[in-house]
């Protein structure tokens, strides 16, 4: 029938055009995904292990911060509470996706927030707000081939991983650190920014100093978010909405 | 089934909530208040900045100087800019100082 071919048609060149929109994260998002890969073999994590965890896990930031956790031997309940942790941020993503895919079928939907990722949820929102449709095919073709070449990407880095010979000379050990700043710096528009990162890195080195790691990170992630949550609302820049 | 495997598993699930829970949960609400949004907002330079801020505390010359080059060069430069940037610090300057 005419109309079954015209949607069909309609949603392959949506897919592709959601594939050519991909190709930037997708080349951005390699060199994190080898590291990855790299890393968690270092930590003590198999290649099979690193495989499996960029699959279901799919978030690049919270691999990193649960493979650095590993090898530090955390206990394993606070390893899962730091990757919902670092994760936690996906709420509002959801919150805010939502309404632009409700009218997708329930299945698709529980596909779509499965692959959620940062940049998934600011180009699809970038498309909802200029008055385009964010439908499944083009949301898919966004966000597929960036999961492909993650998971394949990170099983090569696991494999390669095991090759590196002197990984203090390449700075393998530091480059985490170096990627969170780099995520933290990414934040420094956000209002109260400054303050944020100044209670939550002091509390953290105090709690590093006194009650030793890993609490750190959630007594300095907690003071953090209480110092935004306790200051004036016109002080964090939310008071605006309605 | 190994620890790890658990692990992974657990993460998996955690992650999953993340991003189907804002839309069960807070598109309930009409609004949500002010500093439960100020708090959520803060989460994510919250969290990463305590993975950053204990390793100064035992970092040498050549990570000082890598994690200057990362801040200096995010002001201008992306994610992979930054990163790049400080990892060939990094890697330049363990070359003379180990």
């Amino acid at each position: 029938m005419a109309t079954d071919v015209i949607s069909e048609s309609g949603g392959r060149s949506d897919f592709w055009q959601g594939v050519r929109l991909s190709m930037p994260v997708v080349v951005a998002s390699a060199p994190f995904a080898v590291l990855f890969g790299a890393l968690a073999v270092d930590n003590g994590f198999s290649v099979l292990e690193a495989f499996l965890m960029s699959a279901l896990v799919y978030g690049g930031a919270s691999q990193m911060v649960g493979i650095q956790l590993f090898g530090q031997h955390v206990a394993p309940w606070l390893i899962v509470l730091s990757i919902f942790a670092v994760n936690f941020r996906h709420v509002l993503y959801s919150a805010g996706i939502g309404r632009r895919i409700a009218h997708w079928p329930v299945v698709q939907q529980a596909l779509g927030y499965f692959i959620l990722t940062d940049p998934q949820f600011a180009v699809a929102e970038a498309r909802a707000q200029s008055g385009q449709t964010v439908g499944f095919a083009w949301y898919l073709g966004l966000g597929l081939p960036v999961y492909l070449f993650w998971i394949v990407e990170s099983a090569l880095g696991a494999l390669f991983g095991k090759l590196i010979p002197d990984t203090h000379a390449l700075g393998i050990d530091f480059l985490l650190p170096i990627y969170f700043l780099g995520l933290v710096m990414g934040f420094r528009k956000r209002p109260l920014w400054l303050p944020v990162v100044i209670a939550s890195g002091a509390a953290s080195i105090i709690a590093y100093k006194t009650v030793g790691s890993p609490w750190h990170v959630s007594i300095g992630a907690v003071a953090g978010v209480l110092l935004a949550v306790i200051l004036p609302p016109h002080h964090s820049g939310v008071e605006t909405r309605p | 089934m190994s620890t790890t495997f658990w692990i992974i598993i657990a993460g998996a699930i955690a992650t999953y909530l993340t991003r189907v829970g804002g839309h069960l949960v807070i598109s309930r609400f009409e609004n949500i208040h002010p500093r439960v949004e100020a708090g959520l907002n803060a989460v994510p330079a919250a969290v990463l900045t305590t993975l950053v801020a204990p390793e100064l505390l035992h970092a040498g010359p050549a990570e000082w100087a890598a994690l200057v080059v990362t801040a200096v060069v995010s002001l201008r430069g992306g994610l992979m800019a930054m990163f790049l940037a400080g990892a060939a610090v990094l890697i330049l300057a363990r070359q003379f100082v180990g």
